[in-house]
């Protein structure tokens, strides 16, 4: 009996052992999260006290590294939101419509080979991207655009537009799979084609998820690195023109940290400050796109 | 509504405009699939077209030199080896003992909400912004430097999101059966957990560590901002040598002007490429055993 309870009293407290430390792991998720921030806002505080934020983000000019210094966001974020939206311009429709392709038309078969093949794009490297866009891309574009510099934007929105398709597509047909059957066939039985269901029926009721599906994508471009700092160039500038070079918030990131700018230096707090105002866009479009996809469910359970 | 806009849209048109509509809309459908492919197609065409010719078994075993034509890729690939290991050896544990946190003992409360919220949008923050991550943590307060230790801890933090997730869905997998039979005849949760359920739930579990890992093998933008890229004579010999990887190498050579730099850059992105699918490859298989097992 001594015995037995002995045991017993070990097996317990290796249970709460166990317990507490799966939790200590878990709580690790909450403290990158917590790093996360505390590193961009306590690095960006030194930044701001020396520039304001208003001059911040509502400068157009972007010289921090050459005189005269000049550190206004917006040019930064012009580049990154051309390229996402570029990127977007390509991707969103074709991903949809390979979405209803797969979901809606192709046979097991043909669903069962083209989908992996799909899915081997959003499994390589954003850096063979960009040579992907450097050396095949750019010199295609420029047999039909002779005055096409070597770093433009057009070849940044091609590539990350390709890189984004498998990740639009592969959501919206989870979304589209989520209609309810009986709504498509309430509608055939109405006598509308296949083609106007889908486009009268299923894509109307899964439109919360396809956004959100979008929405994921264009912020997964927004964040992207290696592709545009290799395609896109280092010009921050205010520029609405895809055959010029621009330069986004992530590629600003990597060309402070190629070079040589002492730590602690103001043009050193710059990388944090940006990559804060990286962060935060992210993060916003992350958390609206939880919540589309979240009321999504909720329809059609 | 949507009935609304049918009728409205399709009253009094003629059979032969819908039926054409039809068959036009099914064409602009296979013709978005017929460019996801073609851009498939294309990738590996430029690739190969440029990197096959580089490939031998010097390019592999050589270092980084000043002639294109002498460089090789041994440093970066046994560097890219030392960072697998060194991140799966944190992320491994970190990953599962999360999951079988939140699956197996935490009660559904809002702590538990929290942390599943966190996961879900630390997924979403761009790699870059793990870098500076590791910079100012593990570089700078922790003083690690610009070592593989450094480079491996910013890389567990950044693909934990994912390994923790896939470990979740292997763990949800197994049967509820396998838990009450086991609780049923006096076996502790964790019992039930480390003797029924990991088992179970491990080829699901190592299909979702290799996926993690394979997104690190390929991440280049962290590594840049925690100060990685630059010339490295020799290969590491411990987790605090300065060290340099694949996708390093690749954009060191991309970003050279001369065109035979290029070359070398596409014979290290087949390489990496050919690394990538073997992983990928594996976790197909690995995520088929586990269906096969559990029976679905």
């Amino acid at each position: 009996m001594a015995i037995a309870s002995g045991l017993t009293k070990k097996r317990h407290a290796k249970e709460r052992l166990v317990r507490a430390v799966t939790l200590l792991c878990a709580l690790v998720s909450i403290v990158t999260t917590v790093g996360i921030v505390y590193v961009l806002v306590s690095e960006s505080i030194g930044f701001f006290m020396e520039v304001s934020p208003w001059e911040f983000f509502t400068g157009t000019r972007w010289t921090p590294l050459l005189e005269p210094k000049s550190f206004g966001v917006l040019p930064l974020l012009n580049g990154t939101m051309m390229i996402a939206v570029g990127a977007g311009i390509i991707a969103v429709p074709t991903g949809l419509l390979i979405a209803v392709h797969l979901s809606e038309y192709a046979a097991q078969r043909t669903r069962r080979v083209v989908k992996p093949l799909l899915e081997l794009l959003a499994g390589v490297p954003t850096i063979v991207y960009g040579f992907f866009a450097l050396t095949f891309v750019t010199p295609l574009l420029r047999s039909f655009i002779p005055e096409l510099p070597v770093f433009n934007a057009l070849s940044a929105m091609i590539v990350v537009g390709i890189m984004i398709l498998p990740m639009v597509s592969s959501l919206s047909e989870d979304a589209l799979a989520a209609v309810p059957k009986d709504l498509r066939e309430g509608a055939l039985a109405l006598g509308a084609t296949k083609g106007e269901v889908i486009r009268g029926v299923v894509i109307p009721g899964a439109l919360s998820g396809v956004m959100s599906a979008f929405i994921l994508a264009l912020a997964r471009a927004v964040g992207e690195t290696m592709a545009v700092t290799l395609a896109a160039g280092a010009t921050a500038k205010m520029t609405l023109d895809p055959t010029e070079s621009v330069q986004t918030m992530s590629a600003y990131i990597v060309q402070v940290s190629l070079g040589d700018t002492p730590q602690g230096t103001l043009e050193y707090q710059t990388i944090f400050a940006v990559g804060l105002t990286l962060f935060m866009l992210t993060l916003t479009m992350n958390l609206l796109a939880n919540r589309l996809v979240t009321r999504f469910r909720q329809r059609y359970v | 509504m949507s009935d609304k806009s049918l009728s409205t849209e399709h009253r009094g048109q003629p059979p032969i405009w819908r039926a054409l509509k039809e068959r036009l809309f099914l064409l602009v459908c296979l013709g978005s699939t017929g460019f996801g492919l073609l851009a498939l197609a294309a990738l590996t065409y430029g690739l190969v077209s440029e990197g096959w010719s580089v490939l031998s078994w010097d390019f592999i075993t050589a270092f980084p030199s000043r002639f294109a034509d002498k460089a090789g890729i041994y440093a970066a690939l046994v560097g890219t080896l030392w960072l697998m290991v060194i991140t799966a050896f944190f992320t491994v544990p970190l990953g599962v003992g999360t999951a079988i946190y939140l699956e197996e003992f935490a009660a559904k409360s809002r702590i538990t909400r929290l942390i599943q919220v966190n996961i879900t949008n630390l997924a979403g923050v761009p790699s870059i912004v793990y870098g500076l991550l590791g910079l100012a943590i593990f570089v700078r307060t922790m003083h690690l430097g610009r070592s593989l230790l450094a480079g491996a801890l910013t890389m567990s933090l950044l693909i934990l999101p994912v390994v923790i997730t896939s470990a979740q869905e292997a763990l949800r997998a197994v049967p509820h059966t396998y838990r009450e039979a086991s609780l049923a005849v006096g076996a502790t949760r964790w019992e039930t957990v480390r003797n029924h359920v990991l088992p179970q739930a491990l080829p699901g579990m190592l299909t979702g560590i290799i996926l993690g890992l394979s997104r690190a093998i390929g991440e280049t933008a962290p590594l840049i901002t925690i100060g990685a890229l630059g010339y490295v004579a020799g290969l590491p010999r411990g987790p605090l040598d300065s060290f340099t990887v694949m996708p390093i190498q690749i954009y060191n050579w991309a970003s050279m002007p001369q065109k035979e730099f290029h070359a070398d850059a596409a014979g290290a992105i087949l390489v990496l490429m050919a690394v990538l699918i073997l992983f990928n490859g594996t976790a197909i298989y690995m995520r088929q055993v586990a269906r096969k097992r559990l029976g679905s």
